[in-house]
């Protein structure tokens, strides 16, 4: 069995994250301090998780383009529940992750029954997942947020540096899902449905069993990033999560995930989401548009995959 | 192209829903910038209460996002099918629409524009709209005298690169500050050395917090924020909070929104530039009924006006406390 990720896929993104962070470094001196790193962290933290989602997704050789908008109805149901109709907030926060989980179940259901593309299911439920979004909220921001869904934004200090708890716990869920698709065998299930579906049937393992369980996984990582963006911005915003698919998947191929399946190292995610932020971080800091940022993220896509590419030729 | 499909089936959807007009029913078309912002939202409160009163028949459609010229064309052109007379649109892009504009008025559809202008603004037979420049200078007025004697440290979140109506309130609120900017006209931010960071918020609440954090990094002395909208302004107070420094730092942002005019009294923005979406809303309803019942077009630029809010007036500078802002919220009377 040939290794899962060739070399040059596994470094590319740190390589990326290295330069980038040496060319701030270098060009203002207020980039290199624990509170800025820390800063851009928590600007991740939600494309961060949904990234963890995608990333199992793309693993499996499919794509979602709903995870921002299902993302912003899990933030909508849970503070709505608990400002219009006095939830307490565990439960209402439960609620909205197991609407995400829902939606990832429809997604999966869509994938493995009706053996549509993800591409085109997941179209779908990003078109619904909007409108039942504005419909529910009326377009209106939910204010009204209970302390307990604010948490994940509160702060703890490190060695001088104040650290939130939605910085950890994005951590915390990449060293999982790490040890998961590394050490068990439903980890590599994933990795093998995504390399071929056909040999893991004959192997006995049922694809679509796997596909279904990595879909309603993804709705949980997306229901616990509404939660994130909840606490970050500290209302409902119906109008989150309107580019967060792309961002997502950004941050997925910047980490040297194969969009073909079956190759890619989920804490690449990570440090590709770093990637976007550092750059949105260091430009700014530089006094440099927006724009430019939007660019360079551009040239790192093309970059990454054609690596991703050149590498699967040379495997061959 | 996730946009522009999300777009069209927005649109279809919207459309299928409605049965053929009667023919004494004057039909009217709103296309707005987007379905979400709360700002167009309210406008289409107003106008289908001011069609609903009146009798007339409100089709509305609109953008998916900030920028989106095919799904408003794509929304016009079904209206027309639909057999609207009158077009009110909110351009969200003031060159770009204008084609299908012109193909429009030449099936005898009388088209106004709502909130922000084409380029150049003849292109429409009407514009009943907010002075974008003049909300800028009102809350830059504002913010000098609140901030005289102090050396100010300016942050700006602007809406988006090559937005005009970004420029125009940024540029204002320079203008109105009395320092080195633009004219009305000018399509480019100004930068004088009293602003140490710019960034661009997409009047989005989130994006904005993630602007101003940035700018905090770059320059922890910031004491002045102008902002594009209150959407910005809540992230940015959000921003400021967390590092501890919203008590010296001062907010400034332009619409007037019941959202924002709370956060005004509550001290989180110090000052806003209140507008009248619903006024403008309404008024083309009326102009869409008059057109219909009389072949009579309204024509030029009418100002809907624009009103400086705050809880802690300055001497020299006219503003209106939070009652009468939150009275007015975006035109509810």
């Amino acid at each position: 069995m040939k290794g899962r990720l060739p070399p040059i896929g596994q470094l590319g993104p740190f390589i990326a994250l290295v330069i980038a962070c040496t060319a701030f470094g270098l060009t203002t001196d207020r980039f290199f301090s624990g509170e800025n790193f820390s800063l851009i962290l928590q600007q991740v933290t939600v494309v961060g998780v949904i990234a963890i989602g995608q990333t199992l997704i793309v693993l499996t050789a499919g794509i979602d383009l709903s995870c921002g908008m299902i993302m912003a109805l899990g933030s909508i149901v849970m503070t709505k529940l608990a400002a219009d109709y006095g939830l307490p907030a565990p439960l209402a926060i439960l609620a909205g992750v197991g609407v995400t989980a829902t939606f990832g179940l429809l997604n999966g259901l869509l994938v493995t029954r009706i053996k549509l593309p993800p591409f085109i299911v997941t179209l779908g439920t990003f078109n619904i997942a909007f409108a039942i979004t504005q419909l529910y909220s009326g377009a209106q921001t939910v204010t009204e947020v209970p302390p307990m869904m604010n948490w994940l934004g509160g702060t703890f200090a490190l060695g001088g540096t104040n650290i939130t708890y939605g910085t950890v716990l994005m951590i915390v869920l990449y060293l999982v899902v790490w040890f998961g698709l590394r050490e068990t065998g439903a980890g590599r299930h994933v990795y093998a449905v995504g390399n071929n579906p056909e040999a893991t049937r004959l192997v006995g393992i049922p694809p679509e069993r796997v596909l279904l369980g990595v879909y309603v996984l993804a709705g949980v990582f997306y229901g616990i990033a509404s939660l994130l963006s909840v606490a970050r911005t500290g209302v409902g915003d119906p109008n989150a999560g309107q580019t967060e698919n792309l961002d997502a998947i950004t941050a997925v191929v910047l980490g040297g995930t194969s969009l073909f399946g079956g190759r890619g190292l989920i804490l690449g995610s990570l440090v590709g989401a770093i990637v976007v932020g550092v750059l949105r971080n260091g430009l700014t800091l530089m006094g440099v548009s927006s724009v430019y940022q939007v660019l360079v993220t551009g040239i790192l896509v093309i970059v990454a995959v054609t690596v991703d590419q050149m590498s699967r030729k040379g495997a061959r | 192209m996730n946009k522009l499909t999300l777009a069209a089936a927005i649109t279809t959807a919207a459309l299928s829903g409605w049965a053929p007009a009667h023919a004494a029913e004057p039909v009217i078309g709103l296309v707005t910038k987007t379905e979400t912002n709360p700002f167009f939202v309210k406008m289409k409160e107003g106008a289908s209460a001011e069609a609903k009163a009146k009798g007339a028949k409100l089709l509305s459609g609109a953008g998916k996002a900030d920028g989106d010229n095919a799904g408003q064309v794509a929304a016009m052109e079904n209206m027309i099918a639909a057999g609207a007379k009158t077009i009110l649109i909110t351009p969200n892009d003031s060159k770009a629409i204008i084609p299908a504009i012109k193909k429009a008025q030449d099936k005898g559809v009388m088209v106004i524009a709502l909130d922000s202008p084409t380029d150049p603004a003849s292109a429409t037979d009407a514009l009943f709209a907010t002075d974008n420049y003049q909300a800028g200078v009102l809350i830059g007025q504002y913010a000098k005298a609140a901030m005289a004697g102090k050396t100010v440290k300016i942050a700006t979140l602007d809406l988006l690169p090559g937005h005009p109506v970004g420029a125009q309130r940024h540029n204002g609120f320079l203008q109105g500050f009395g320092l080195k900017s633009f004219d009305a006209k000018i399509n480019e931010l100004a930068k004088p050395a009293e602003v140490v960071c710019m960034a661009d918020s997409f009047g989005d609440r989130a994006k904005g917090q993630t602007a101003m954090e940035n700018c905090l990094q770059k320059n922890p002395d910031i004491n002045l924020v102008y902002t594009i909208n209150e959407p910005a302004a809540a992230g940015a107070y959000n921003a400021l909070q967390k590092a501890g420094k919203e008590k010296g730092v001062m907010i400034v942002s332009v619409d007037g929104g019941c959202d924002g005019i709370k956060d005004v009294e509550a001290g989180k923005i110090a000052a806003t530039s209140q507008q009248y979406p619903l006024k403008m809303a309404s008024m083309g309803v009326a102009a869409g009924i008059e057109y219909a019942a009389t072949g009579k077009k309204v024509s030029g630029y009418t100002d809907t006006g624009v009103m400086l809010i705050s809880a802690k007036p300055v001497a020299g500078v006219d503003s209106k406390d939070t009652k009468v802002g939150a009275e007015l919220c975006w035109g509810k009377k």
